[in-house]
């Protein structure tokens, strides 16, 4: 049988089973808009190419971490000196989570400045905002996994505050915790939702996120205009410069990896006083130094409540961007969301910087 | 005998459940409020004890006339030599003192006699410390109690207020400088740095009560009630005959009493060497503590070199946890021999120096293989990197080969 | 060109798969264990003796007090982290720095240390003697 022969009968078994017509029909017609500003379009790829790092390493971590408190350090250790590479899987797993939200907040922000969450796109706005939710709790829960000092009481701090929101705080921080401290409970805990709860709602989630971007397509600023952009073919212009995009992700892991491994630190003990300059991961900073400069009462109301308050607030008006964004004739107040959208970042980034160093 | 059927009686029937001498003086001013005010912290009055145990007289008359009068026993200020007697009323009656604090112990009186204090106010001496002159009066606490003029982070500044003061040593003929000396001490920083409460301060060494300096040639028995092993060490040295020979107080011959300060090997040898004023830089003396000081020395350096090796691999990120352990390990070698110099022979240093020496040596490899280790790391991401640069460049090529034939969509 | 990213590619890849290939394959020391450690046979030891063991990278102090009663310690000084040692003559454990003394139940006797020392459970299995820490 000559081998163009074979080659089609495979294709038509293969047809026959998995319909792949109908996805090769959907790559070729699916296009991106080319304009000034299509380099934002990457990032959406790059994270979702970084999720996929994390998943694929955090499935080898696995392979040795155990969560209990009396072992966690050390296993990480173990991961870090005995386990060939080990120190590099490890190393790209804490970078990689990192750079994953970095480029979440790039791709959110560069959303809001193309105006792209505006009608039919509002469910893939919320969708994306709860995915960046879960991201940040992915670091969260990640970051106590190596019980070290620094996590442990970054945790600590973390769930108490968490402990002082009114009326539901006390049954979320023991929840958060699972008891009244953080301890081995608190361990396991975070080690479910960090590799089952929360990775199983994220993929669920990431599926809905991608089926809405791929079912209204690429969105074109509103002052293009639909039919104003000229467009590139997905696959395989797109797909390729997507790819490099990626490599060059990889690039910048490898050596990031290599040159600034990932600190283990000291392995944490409950009863060691909290050590000075606690402080949270750099994507809760802005939020951890707002609660810091936050008076102790403010009107009469407990200074860490309003923030926390304030934040839910701010969190509230920002999802429902998509709504207030739109004026009564059905336009999109583009400067006025561009306008505050710059002001939030110049916030985010002034005072994450502000605890950073302070 | 009177007194104590009082305090008896007090304590048994609680007569004393109205107090007329705190009614008024808490409403007196000034110098004869000031005692009311303060009793409330005091430990005796927690304890049920009111004025009248110590001043005599009646706490249940309104009238002042009544319950100060001599005839109710009322005794007033205690003249300051009659104070130890006072207090001893109690605090030397084991019935008594167990009922409140089973183990305390009833000999402070006793105790005091013997002391310098205790002969001098007998002699007449009024300015010499009694109880309240540390143990404070009217808001005296329980020893462990951080307020209290004798707990051990205050004693020292306790004891100071007399003998730091010149005015008040002038008569004495005695040196003022011991505290500001002490704090100069590796005993001071232990206890006012590190707040290590079991620190020595003026009392580990002088006694509290019977608080006297020890005799020449009990120093090292003193200092070795904590640093067993250098008394033991020196008793068996040349020295131990040599100094008691000549009335040296042995471990203060070099390092002094009061400022005693962290020793280096700047002691054995060089121009601050605490040798030279004996020992000839020629002499077999001289030339056994160069050696010992040349033999923690090069354990010092080697040690150091190890930890600096270690620290670079640390700081570029490799593991080197178990290296920094064993380095501790070493270190414990080190101290032994900073031990055996005691011994004041050369050759007791050896083994530890030879024993920590060996373990530098290890801890040294240990870091120069984790910085090897570190550049093979570098080495394969350069090579990854490669890689991944020369897939971007195909990359590249290849979407531009794609676009010259088919470029945008319109 | 194509060698170009042909050639790349598959370098690039063998060089993502061949850290995870040595990942996966288990370590010649195939676990980090902290909670037990050997501390030799039971026959190594007299009573009224001990020996120093190491516990992960800190040494601990296996104590044999009698024919069948054993004690195992953190051998560290809660004072300032000296070694401490059994002396045999006075039946108590001893730290040589500042003359601290523990008892046979690691409780403080006399001398600077702040806290009784740590002390792990002893298991005899036949001739074996394992440490292991206490929960």
């Amino acid at each position: 049988m000559p081998a163009a022969e074979t080659k089609t009968r495979v294709a038509n078994w293969l047809e026959e089973r998995l319909g792949l017509a109908a996805v090769r029909e959907l790559m070729a017609h699916k296009t991106v808009p080319v304009h000034s500003s299509s380099l934002w379009y990457y990032f959406g790829g790059i994270t979702l190419f970084l999720f996929g790092i994390q998943v694929a390493t955090g499935m080898l971590l696995m392979l040795y971490y155990r969560a209990t408190t009396t072992e966690a350090y050390e296993s990480v250790q173990f991961i870090m000196t005995r386990v060939e590479f080990g120190w590099l899987i490890r190393s790209i797993h804490s970078w990689a989570a990192n750079l994953m939200i970095f480029t979440a907040f790039v791709h959110m922000f560069s959303v809001v400045f193309l105006h792209s969450y505006r009608r039919p796109r509002e469910m893939t706005w919320w969708s994306g905002i709860v995915l960046l939710g879960l991201a940040m709790a992915f670091g969260f829960s990640g970051y106590l996994l190596p019980w070290n000092k620094v996590s442990y009481f970054a945790t600590k701090v973390g769930a108490d505050v968490a402990s002082s929101i009114p009326w539901m705080g006390q049954a979320l921080g023991r929840f958060l915790r699972g008891g009244e401290d953080v301890a081995g409970a608190t361990l396991t805990r975070f080690f479910a939702f960090h590799v089952v709860i929360l990775p199983a709602t994220t993929i669920f989630l990431l599926l809905f996120h991608l089926v809405l971007v791929q079912k209204h397509g690429m969105s074109t600023p509103p002052w293009i205009g639909v039919n104003g952009a000229r467009q590139m073919p997905f696959f395989p212009n797109f797909f390729l410069r997507e790819l490099m995009a990626w490599y060059g992700a990889l690039a910048l892991l490898g050596v990031l990896a290599a040159l600034v491994p990932w600190e283990l630190g000291e392995k944490a003990d409950p009863f060691a006083p909290a050590p000075a300059g606690i402080r949270p991961e750099w994507y809760f900073l802005a939020e951890f130094y707002t609660l810091k400069l936050i008076p102790n009462h403010v009107l009469g109301i407990e200074g860490e409540l309003m923030g926390i308050f304030g934040f839910a607030l701010l969190a509230l008006w920002w999802v429902l961007l998509p709504l207030w964004a739109v004026n009564r004739n059905g336009m999109i107040r583009v400067r006025l969301v561009t306008g505050i959208g710059v002001l939030l970042m110049a916030y985010l980034i002034t005072f994450s910087l502000l605890g950073y160093f302070l | 005998m009177k007194l104590l059927l009082a305090v008896w009686a007090a304590l048994g029937i609680g007569l004393a459940a109205k107090d007329t001498c705190l009614d008024c003086h808490s409403v007196l001013d000034g110098k004869l409020q000031a005692p009311a005010a303060a009793f409330a912290g005091d430990v005796h009055a927690k304890r049920g004890f009111h004025c009248s145990d110590c001043h005599g007289g009646d706490p249940n008359a309104e009238d002042p006339q009544q319950s100060m009068s001599r005839a109710k026993g009322y005794l007033g200020k205690a003249p300051r030599t009659a104070i130890p007697k006072v207090c001893a009323r109690c605090h030397s009656d084991a019935n008594l003192i167990h009922k409140f604090r089973p183990q305390q112990r009833v000999d402070q009186l006793a105790l005091y006699q013997t002391s310098v204090h205790g002969k001098r106010l007998a002699a007449g001496d009024n300015k010499v410390a009694t109880c309240i002159d540390c143990h404070s009066v009217h808001d005296i606490r329980e020893t462990r109690d951080a307020q209290s003029p004798v707990h051990p982070l205050r004693l020292p500044s306790t004891c100071a207020r007399c003998h730091a003061s010149k005015q008040h040593m002038a008569s004495y003929k005695i040196p003022t400088s011991q505290f500001q000396d002490y704090q100069t001490s590796v005993h001071w920083e232990a206890l006012a740095k590190r707040r290590d409460l079991s620190a020595p301060s003026c009392a580990t060494c002088h006694g509290n009560h019977g608080a006297t300096p020890p005799e020449v040639s009990s120093v090292a028995a003193v200092c070795g009630t904590c640093h067993v092993l250098f008394e033991d060490l020196f008793n068996k040295s040349p020295h131990q005959p040599v100094f008691a020979a000549a009335g040296q107080a042995s471990c203060i011959v070099c390092h002094s009493n009061h400022a005693i300060h962290k020793p280096s090997t700047a002691m054995l040898a060089g121009d601050a060497s605490v040798c030279a004023p004996c020992h000839d830089k020629e002499s077999e003396g001289g030339k056994a503590s160069a050696e010992m000081a040349g033999l923690i020395r090069r354990l010092d350096a080697s040690l150091e070199k190890s930890d600096r090796i270690l620290e670079r691999a640390r700081s570029s990120g490799m593991e080197v946890s178990e290296a920094l352990l064993r380095q501790t390990e070493a270190k414990e070698h080190l101290v032994k021999a900073r031990v055996a110099v005691h011994a004041f022979n050369p050759a007791q240093l050896r083994k530890p120096v030879e024993e920590g020496l060996a373990i530098a040596s290890q801890t040294y490899s240990s870091g120069e293989q984790a910085l090897v280790e570190r550049d093979r790391r570098r080495l394969f991401m350069v090579v990854s990197v490669t890689m991944i640069f020369l897939t971007l460049a195909g990359l590249w090529w290849t979407i531009r080969r794609i676009e010259q034939n088919r470029s945008v969509i319109p | 060109m194509n060698w170009l990213l042909g050639g790349g590619f598959t370098g690039s890849v063998l060089s993502f798969l061949y850290p995870v290939l040595r990942f996966v394959n288990p370590p010649a020391v195939p676990e980090a264990s902290v909670n037990e450690v050997n501390a030799g046979k039971v026959a190594e030891l007299k009573p009224n003796s001990a020996k120093m063991v190491k516990f992960g990278a800190r040494p601990a102090l296996l104590i044999r007090v009698n024919e069948t009663e054993w004690r195992a310690f953190s051998a560290i000084c809660t004072h300032l982290n000296c070694t401490v040692q059994f002396h045999e003559a006075k039946h108590q454990i001893w730290c040589a720095c500042h003359n601290g003394l523990y008892d046979l139940n690691g409780q403080v006797v006399s001398g600077p240390p702040p806290k009784p020392l740590e002390e792990f459970a002893v298991h005899i299995r036949g001739e074996e003697i394992v440490i292991a820490r206490r929960a």
